[in-house]
């Protein structure tokens, strides 16, 4: 489990990076530690792989990805694995999920594909569904963003 | 916003990993011939543009000893408003979209426990009144890369 110290600094890079010269010294200076026990307690944290990553976030709508889909696949469930890390293995799906069924439901691996269209995103998915011999899918567009917002861990 | 070529490299650079050093602007500088106040300066404007999104730490929920799940709700067309403005006053909710199909509306939860995630659960399905809801917890991450390229792009909109 994570220390007292360790969820003030979750609480903290969870926000946003100040812009400005030294902005881990102005991270520091608010937890009243010095820029490098900080550097290294991120550091730490991406070693133990709490952080996936210490970087930017791009609102892929204004980066040219009009198309943007969850797909919903129906997999034998003795396949799911190599066909997890096939579907995983394409470069324009960002997230690949193994979920749990529910009846009337049956649709067990998820994946977000995004491309420049919603056309170019169906023909993508008819390609993979071929190339792994999937029929049973359907894509399911985002039509509004009604809530994106960043998770705020260990509120209290 | 029209992006050039530095901005583009800007923005992969970015989205990988920030330079845990103590000046990272100065170092990204380094990385495209620029100064530090004009990777600042670039930075500004890709966010006033609403292109980037956040720079900071993205978790492992899990490893923080989070649980969550995907949830999905048929909502008539006339109460879409009402009922996302009640799933979104929710902390635990970070995502809401709509989406072409039946069940409409597709949110996650995510909270410290089990019963929190149910509670959130419960109290979105008494308040609005819905009950056909999915609740499709991820058994099994494959891949999560939220890293676009940003170079075959001919402008940004």
């Amino acid at each position: 489990m994570l220390s007292e110290f360790e969820k003030r600094v979750v609480r903290e890079i969870q926000g946003d990076l100040p812009l400005e010269s030294r902005p881990f010294a102005a991270m520091a200076r608010r937890l009243g530690v010095t820029e490098g026990q900080l550097l290294d307690t991120v550091e730490n944290f991406l070693e133990r792989g709490l952080l996936r990553r210490f970087g930017a976030a791009l609102r892929h709508q204004r980066v040219g990805y009009g198309g943007n889909a969850l797909v919903a696949w129906v997999v034998p469930p003795d396949e799911i694995e190599p066909v997890g890390n096939a579907i995983a293995a394409y470069p324009d799906v960002t997230h690949c999920y193994q979920r749990a069924t529910v009846p009337g439901w049956p649709y067990n691996l998820y994946s977000m594909v995004h491309r420049h269209s919603e056309a170019e995103c169906r023909e993508l998915v008819r390609r993979i569904g071929e190339a792994l011999g999937i029929e049973q899918y359907i894509l399911l567009f985002s039509t509004a963003e009604l809530k994106r917002s960043s998770m705020q861990y260990f509120r209290d | 916003m029209q992006l050039d070529n530095t901005d583009r490299r800007l923005l992969e650079i970015i989205q990988r990993q920030i330079p845990l050093s103590s000046r990272p602007f100065a170092d990204i500088g380094v990385e495209l011939g620029i100064g530090e106040g004009e990777v600042l300066e670039r930075l500004r404007r890709l966010q006033e543009a609403k292109i980037i999104r956040r720079i900071g730490g993205f978790f492992d929920s899990r490893k923080l000893g989070y649980t969550g799940t995907l949830c999905a709700l048929q909502v008539p067309r006339d109460r879409i408003e009402e009922v996302a403005a009640v799933i979104n006053a929710y902390s635990e909710v970070s995502h809401n979209y709509l989406r072409t199909h039946e069940y409409n509306m597709w949110f996650t939860i995510l909270a410290p426990s089990q019963s929190e995630v149910e509670r959130v659960m419960e109290e979105i399905k008494a308040r609005t009144g819905i009950d056909s809801v999915l609740s499709l917890p991820a058994e099994r991450l494959f891949k999560i890369r939220v890293k676009f390229n940003v170079s075959e792009v001919p402008d940004a909109e």
